[in-house]
């Protein structure tokens, strides 16, 4: 079982979490003027990656919080939570602090 | 049989504590302290169990938990529990076991006719034969094949016995208390370390344990121990002792599972014991000292009760104070087995021959024994045995001759060298490297925070052992923020160090295709089986291991998996770290279902969420049924009924009287705050700004493809606050849905969401004669229809209970429902009841529901929907605000895919033949009889039968369905395709006008 860093309550178990998809993801600000391409990419395509990915996960059984999560897809490692709205991380920058 | 075999040392067993027990009927004497193969090998036992594929008899071959052969069923009735190792077992008085895999008896056993047929069962036989006819597979073939190869079955009655699960955190935990375990749960501990040591058997000492000869410190080895665990005891705060604990797997975060065996050993355990603990245990850092397995020879014929790994034996004399046998011949290629002939040439068994296969064996061990007056062979190969149910003789072979020796004994030991255990280590995903030199693999990078010490590390000597332990012990507490601890040393003597192995398949003189000479004992593989795997294309070890199995068992492959590895490295021409090394996989022994599954059984499997009147439902006699975790009353029938009239009978009250029905199940949400109208706008089809306090509209909501998600009334209590009721099931997942929409995407709107679907009951009260029913109770609301018309509600009190009061209908009556604090649910309930038997009015239940909302044409979200059906497809067009520039899956509504004209839409099926009850999942096709491969137009959603219509009816999704009515389509079944009309999905009052009374 994974221990998750909730950047509001700390690391908590894996069950009281859910997981929410990738993210970063942000809804188009006026949905109407996006063409069909645009928004089936929004609706489906995701990067999937093999390594780093930046997901969303729900403390749902303690604050309840969306926030996000640089994990590794390989090893599970979790490098980085920070709370929904806040910028992308750099996320060479965080392999380069994980590595020290 | 009396106790003969028994050598004049006792070893660690208590001889003045008798202990008699039963294997297969028959009664043995052992000792306390004696494990079940220890007891039997006493007795002069060695067939233990018969093999998995060919039925051979088998003798038991190791003296811990990677015993392949002697797999035994302990204990009777619900107790009974298979495949349990015999090394493992400890013995208690009156202990029950029985063999496995043999009929009728283990000495005569029909199955070993698969010995014989064994050319039907090579390597892929289940790839190659059985493949036709098809059927046949399942019904004839599959049954005779897992009846005869197999294990021990499981009892078919309920567990008597109760586990229990503890979470657990230290700084350090070591796993195996032999000597690097031992040493690095000393240095840790004494930093101040909060430490945890866990080992799988009963004692802690692990191969110090089986010392005769070695002393530590001046000690001899067992005293060491005992002085060992006794400073570990006194550090009680922050040591805790685990023995009989496995640890079975190793996961992320250095996260591992123990499963303590607490009751499995006593003749009579206390109740309150659980059989089994589950520790889940977050460690800080970790030592693996799980040391080596002692590796078999593979030669023709290695399988003869009899025959057994040579340190294996060595315990069983030293530990046990058991002589295995009368006169041995030892087989090996690794030092360590000298070491065994010399310890059991002192119990009392004769050596008659020591053949290494190795060209030179010059070590102090060899030495030894030659001095001991040993007759040692080098450059001589063992190349088969004979014997039935014991083996009589060892042949042995000078390498590079074709003369073969045979040597009379009653045991052969064996010993191939030694595999490091480094499976705990490969589980927290480290990486293995082959070390060419000693042709093991061994730990490299870690990937989690810990260390393996000893020979699990490939540490080959007892000094080694004891400087990996302390250091790693030191390691892991400074890494772990404990006190720097000091370094410690032990002094050693009495030990002489062994070197050595040998990989692979023994040479021999024998037709290679005629012989078995077994790798995998559990699952009956040979040498043979590997070569034509590899013959037949197989490259990958991955897939040599599916196709011969070697390795698969329970036994994890322990014993067998570097001979298998160097027999295909041998047979592809390449290096064996070229080959490759099969994945380790949790659990490393077998653990019980019951340590698993734990409490979560029986009552405690599931919640069970209960409304305020299911007592009074239970009383009446209510059938339930579970709706998510939720039980519902599914209806109430009348003595004599079943649910086919009792529902008819409710479905034909509430349309002429009324009913009352407890909708306490559905979510309630409480949307409050200044943006609540625009967050419910955003959310929501429907438009809200415009709704008044005091009404209510049938809420649609989509996710953001489009497809609706979820449906309910909504009432607009106040400017700012808003009631939704989702459906029973859906209602944390709109919850989760609205808090993802507020949080993510529009935090910038004030508002607040909480669920309020415990805090209320509510008591649904539906016909004609609901008005007249409510009117007596309510205090301070005109329930007028001028004032109170329908999809209002109104805020008031009801027996001077304050209630949200909302005039709304799922059935197309007049209709109320009662919301009231939940404490108050039953007793409004009754009161509501005494009012409606006036009127002889009836309870009702979920299935008169759904039949009464299906007249009307109403749809239940998962069942008239799945996930891909658009506002459009059902009809409902009309709850979209058309005028409103966003909402969640507006978008999504105009992309191709979900304005094509064939889509799927909701229609009503009548069957040509009134009577006809159609299935709910059954398919409509365009013809009656369509050959195979047709796609059908649709599905029939909901099907009744109805007593207001006096006819059966049905909802349906079809392709272009409003296109198609009148048309006559058809639903084949088994029995012949029935023929359905298409009309509109509203059967019943299709001007709603019974709805405004």
């Amino acid at each position: 079982m994974l221990l998750i860093p909730c950047p509001h309550c700390g690391n908590r178990p894996e069950l009281e979490f859910r997981y929410a998809g990738e993210a970063h993801i942000a809804r188009p600000a006026d949905p109407s003027t996006t063409s069909d391409q645009e928004w089936a990419e929004y609706l489906y395509f995701r990067s999937n990656p093999k390594g780093l990915h930046i997901e969303r996960w729900r403390h749902v059984s303690g604050c309840a919080r969306f926030f996000n999560c640089v994990r590794d897809t390989v090893s599970d490692k979790i490098l980085k939570t920070y709370p929904a709205g806040q910028p992308k991380p750099d996320l060479a920058e965080l392999v380069k602090e994980a590595g020290q | 049989m009396s106790l003969t075999l028994r050598a004049k040392r006792s070893g660690r067993v208590d001889r003045t504590k008798p202990l008699s027990f039963t294997f297969d009927g028959k009664t043995y004497r052992g000792f306390e302290g004696d494990t079940l193969a220890s007891a039997l090998l006493a007795n002069g036992v060695h067939l233990m169990g018969r093999s998995f594929k060919y039925h051979r008899p088998r003798g038991v071959i190791t003296a811990g938990s990677d015993e392949p052969n002697a797999l035994v069923s302990v204990g009777s009735g619900a107790r009974h529990t298979p495949n349990l190792r015999a090394p493992q077992v400890e013995l208690y008085d009156g202990l029950v076991a029985k063999s496995q895999n043999a009929w009728p008896s283990l000495s005569f056993d029909v199955g070993a006719i698969n010995n014989f047929l064994s050319p039907l069962f090579v390597a892929g036989f289940y790839y190659k034969t059985f493949m036709w006819p098809n059927v046949a597979w399942k019904k004839l073939y599959e049954p005779i094949i897992r009846r005869a190869a197999g294990l021990g079955t499981a009892s078919s009655e309920p567990d008597p016995d109760h586990y229990s699960t503890r979470f657990a955190h230290c700084d350090v935990l070591v796993v195996g208390s032999g000597p690097a375990g031992l040493s690095a749960a000393l240095s840790a501990a004494r930093t101040g370390a909060r430490v945890i040591l866990c080992d799988e058997q009963a004692e802690f000492g692990g191969s110090l344990l089986s010392e005769l000869h070695a002393t530590v410190d001046g000690k001899p080895a067992a005293q060491w121990v005992e002085e060992a665990v006794a400073e570990l005891k006194a550090l009680a705060g922050t040591v805790t002792l685990l023995p009989r604990t496995q640890a079975f797997g190793y996961f992320a975060q250095n996260f591992l599972g123990l499963v303590e065996r607490v009751t499995d050993h006593l003749a009579t355990p206390d109740p309150k014991l659980p059989r089994d603990r589950l520790w889940q245990v977050r460690a800080k850092e970790v030592v693996i000292a799980a040391g080596a397995h002692e590796r078999p020879m593979v030669f023709p014929d290695n399988d003869r009760p009899g025959i057994m790994l040579a340190d294996a034996a060595r315990t069983y004399a030293n530990r046990y104070g058991v002589r295995p046998g009368g006169r041995a011949v030892v087989a090996t290629a690794h030092d360590s087995a000298y070491q065994a002939a010399l310890d059991l040439k002192a119990a009392g068994v004769s050596i008659e021959l020591i053949a290494d296969l190795r060209k030179e064996a010059n070590g102090p061990l060899p030495m030894a024994a030659r001095a001991a007056g040993i007759r040692v062979e080098t450059g001589m190969a063992i190349t088969g045995s004979t014997g039935r149910l014991r083996v009589n003789a060892a042949l042995v072979s000078k390498l590079g001759t074709d003369g073969e020796e045979a040597i009379p004994c009653d045991l052969i030991l064996m010993c191939g060298g030694w595999t490091p255990s480094v499976h705990l280590f490969s589980q927290s995903r480290g990486k293995l490297v082959f070390d060419d030199a000693r042709q093991v693999f061994i730990p490299g990078e870690s990937a989690q925070a810990e260390r393996s010490a000893g020979a699990c590390k490939g540490s080959e000597t007892l000094a080694q052992a004891f400087e990996d332990g302390f250091a790693a012990g030191l390691d892991a507490a400074a890494k772990a923020g404990c006190a720097q601890g000091k370094a410690t040393q032990v002094k050693l003597a009495g030990v002489l160090d062994a070197h050595g192995g040998f990989l692979g398949a023994v040479p021999h003189p024998h037709d290679a295709g005629r012989v078995k000479a077994f790798v995998d004992y559990q699952n009956d593989v040979t040498a043979k089986d590997i070569k034509l795997a590899t013959r037949e294309g197989m490259r990958s070890i991955e897939h040599v291991k599916r196709y011969t199995t070697t390795g698969m068992a329970t036994d994890q492959g322990k014993l067998s998996n570097m001979n298998a590895l160097a027999i295909a490295a041998e047979a592809l021409g390449k290096p064996i770290p070229a080959v490759g090394l099969t994945t380790f996989r949790q659990p490393y022994t077998p653990i019980s279902f019951g340590a698993m599954a734990n409490h979560s059984r029986g009552d405690l499997f599931d919640p069970v969420r209960k409304t305020a009147t299911h007592a009074w439902a239970e009383a009446q006699g209510a059938v339930f049924e579970d709706v998510g975790l939720w039980k519902r009353a599914w209806y109430f029938p009348h003595a004599g009924e079943d649910m086919h009239a009792a529902v008819l009978r409710e479905c034909k009250t509430v349309r002429d009287s009324a009913g009352v029905f407890d909708a306490s199940t559905l979510g309630k949400i409480e949307v409050v705050g200044p943006d609540a109208a625009e967050f419910m706008n955003i959310l929501y089809t429907n438009p809200w700004s415009k709704l008044e306090v005091g009404r209510c509209r049938y809420g649609l909501m989509l996710n953001e493809a489009g497809f609706v998600m979820d449906d309910g009334v909504v009432g607009r209590i106040a400017e700012d606050r808003f009631h939704v009721t989702t459906t029973t099931g859906g209602a944390p997942r709109v919850l989760n849905h609205m808090e993802d929409y507020l949080q993510t995407e529009f935090p910038n709107l004030k508002v607040a969401l909480t669920s309020t679907t415990e805090q209320y009951s509510v008591v649904a009260v539906q016909g004609p004669n609901a008005r007249k029913i409510i009117a007596p109770l309510i205090d301070g609301i005109d329930i007028s229809n001028e004032a109170m018309p329908h999809m209002s509600v109104r805020l008031g009190k009801i027996c001077g209970v304050p209630t949200r009061l909302f005039r709304m209908s799922f059935t197309g009556e007049l209709g109320f429902e009662v919301n009231v604090p939940a404490d108050y649910g039953q007793a409004i309930w009754e009161a509501i009841w005494a009012e409606a038997q006036k009127y002889e009015a009836c309870a009702y239940g979920t299935e008169t529901m759904h039949v009464l909302r299906a007249e009307k044409g109403y749809i239940i979200v998962g069942q008239e929907t799945d996930g891909t059906v658009t506002p459009n497809d059902l009809g409902l067009d009309w709850a979209i605000g058309k005028a409103k520039p966003d909402f969640v899956g507006k978008r999504s509504l105009t992309r191709p895919d979900l304005v094509k004209a064939d889509r799927k839409q909701l229609v009503g099926l009548l069957t040509v033949e009134p009577q006809t009850v159609l299935e709910e999942g059954a398919q409509i096709t365009l013809i009656g009889n369509p050959p195979a491969g047709t796609s059908a137009l649709g599905h029939v959603t909901s099907s009744y039968q109805s007593a207001v219509l006096g006819r059966s009816f049905a909802l349906a999704i079809v392709s272009a369905g409003r296109a198609r009515m009148g048309e006559t389509l058809y639903v084949p079944m088994p029995d012949g395709p029935i023929a359905v009309t298409v009309t509109d999905p509203v059967f019943y009052d299709k001007e709603g006008a019974k709805l405004h009374v």
